[in-house]
């Protein structure tokens, strides 16, 4: 193990999700398949908070507390029960659509992915939805998706209580704006420039005059992934476990 | 009654060209070595309907021409990545492809187990799934409660549904415990078809902790037993996917050669080999 002040790519990216769980809305987050960053972001932020929020992984046993069905997280979300869901995108666009489909023409697309999954559901009903996708490139942040998978703002006449509040990537943090239909910058990870992040983005955003520093993980973050919390990420994610914070299932 | 039969062949047999299948998530009681004897059999023109996604035995069924159309969420093999057949497939424009969404999916499925014509659903609106839903409909809400409008989305009742399972007694009630969404597609479809780890004489409707667990046998068409009829997906409490024989098939199912000699070696070899 190495000394608490190194950290890799991926305790970065926890610890940084960890600080978008630690306010008191959040009490109930709920984490999708093959997804072991947001996940042990989840399962990390209940550790500091001494056990806020919940934490459902649904790919886990006990980790998993839905016994209704494959619907019932749906159900769940849809009730306002749920209060942070995760979900990415082949493309996102800056008015925050999501692609999980392909990219070309639909249906017969140059290149297709498994498809929408939930999504369509989960961005109108959860209260904070985080957009989580590490690679930061024009060819992910596109100014218009190739096919809308769900839409990130709707019509007045829509009921909608949920959406996009944030993206993760590996150069920022940006907020969304629902009523401006922008994304703002938030933060720039620690030796990355706005620059970057705007040469690296294929849609205009806003940048406000001070732009902090994502958060690095704190040795007390890192000293609890690669320990207790480490132990309950391996419970679902043991690959990821063991190859990225050293801990065995 | 529900008939007991000898192997999955049998079994398969059930399967007619045509048919609209459900098929249940990686993570619950799926049953490859029936998919791998309805391949042998040379079922075509499936209808496919993921609940609400599903992997390995859609990218297989597709790769092997037994499908003409999918309706899912989401083909994925997981952690071994894309479902390669399915990619390719949908790219090729080979099979047709009718995007939905998982609660899209769950409800239509209700629907039927309701016997209601359709169920309303919040979301989707705005997406290019609802884009290109011919069957499904936006309406204002029809009670005036100030709900907005509201995607309807039409019944579904497959005409197969395919079940794997640790347990299942001589009624034909099978044990699927907390995977109700199996139930949930048996409710909703005219024939169905299990495999089962092993069968016990004693009724599963006797014990209280396993009758919570239970699709009671009125529902189940046909039985039979398949030991280790889920490999190489894992069945829990019984035995873990098989990661290396899953990734060895994405890796083979990325070219069409490697995948036929995948099929072959797998699927029309011997049936022991399978496991």
């Amino acid at each position: 193990m190495s000394e608490t002040t190194d950290y890799c790519d991926e305790e970065f990216l926890i610890a940084a999700i960890s600080g978008l769980l630690s306010t008191d809305d959040v009490r109930h987050v709920a984490v999708g398949a093959a997804s072991p960053i947001p996940g042990a972001a989840a399962l990390l932020a209940r550790k500091m908070r001494g056990g806020m929020p919940r934490v459902s992984l649904i790919h886990g046993k006990a980790t998993n507390p839905f016994t209704d069905g494959g619907r019932e997280i749906f159900d769940a979300a849809g009730q306002g029960r749920i209060d942070v869901f995760f979900l990415g995108g082949v493309q996102i666009d800056g008015e925050a659509n999501i692609n999980l489909v392909g990219t070309g023409d639909y249906p017969k697309v140059d290149k297709r992915f498994p498809g929408s999954f939930g999504s369509a559901h989960m961005y109108f009903v959860v209260p904070k939805v985080i957009l989580f996708r590490p690679e930061h490139s024009r060819r992910v942040f596109v100014p218009k998706v190739d096919f809308i998978s769900a839409p990130g703002v709707s019509d007045p006449d829509v009921r909608r209580p949920g959406g996009p509040k944030y993206l993760v990537t590996e150069l920022c943090i940006m907020a969304f704006d629902a009523s401006r239909r922008r994304f703002r910058l938030e933060s720039v990870t620690p030796g990355r420039t706005i620059e970057e992040v705007q040469d690296n983005t294929g849609f205009e955003f806003d940048v406000p005059e001070n732009v902090a520093e994502t958060s690095l993980p704190t040795p007390e973050q890192l000293a609890l992934l690669r320990s207790t919390v480490g132990v309950e990420v391996a419970d679902t994610y043991p690959g990821f476990a063991k190859d990225v914070l050293g801990v065995a299932a | 009654m529900t008939d007991y039969l000898n192997n999955v062949d049998a079994l398969a047999a059930h399967v007619p060209d045509g048919a609209l299948m459900a098929l249940p998530p990686e993570y619950s009681f799926v049953p490859m070595e029936l998919v791998r004897a309805i391949i042998r059999r040379g079922v075509k023109n499936l209808n496919i309907l993921t609940v609400p996604i599903n992997g390995l035995a859609a990218d297989m069924l597709i790769g092997a021409g037994c499908v003409k159309r999918v309706e899912c969420a989401a083909v994925s093999l997981g952690e071994a990545g894309s479902a390669p057949r399915f990619s390719k497939a949908v790219e090729n424009g080979t099979i047709d492809i009718v995007d939905s969404t998982c609660p899209a999916v769950h409800s239509a499925l209700q629907a039927t187990e309701k016997g209601v014509p359709f169920m309303p659903l919040g979301g989707i609106i705005g997406s290019d799934i609802l884009a290109n839903r011919d069957d499904w409909k936006v309406v204002d809400d029809p009670l005036g409660q100030g709900n907005g409008k509201i995607v309807l989305i039409p019944a579904i009742s497959p005409d197969i549904a395919i079940i794997h399972s640790p347990l299942a007694d001589r009624d034909g009630n099978v044990w699927i415990g907390r995977r109700r969404e199996l139930a949930t597609i048996a409710h909703a479809s005219k024939i169905v078809l299990v495999t089962v780890e092993h069968i016990q004489d004693e009724s599963l409707l006797a014990n209280e902790k396993t009758a919570a667990g239970v699709l009671p046998g009125f529902y189940v068409t046909a039985l039979t037993e398949a030991q280790m009829g889920a490999k190489p997906l894992g069945l829990v409490e019984h035995y873990p996917a098989d990661t290396d024989e899953i990734a060895t098939y994405a890796r083979a199912a990325r070219d069409d050669d490697a995948f036929a000699a995948y099929m072959q070696r797998v699927v029309f070899g011997t049936q022991e080999a399978a496991e």
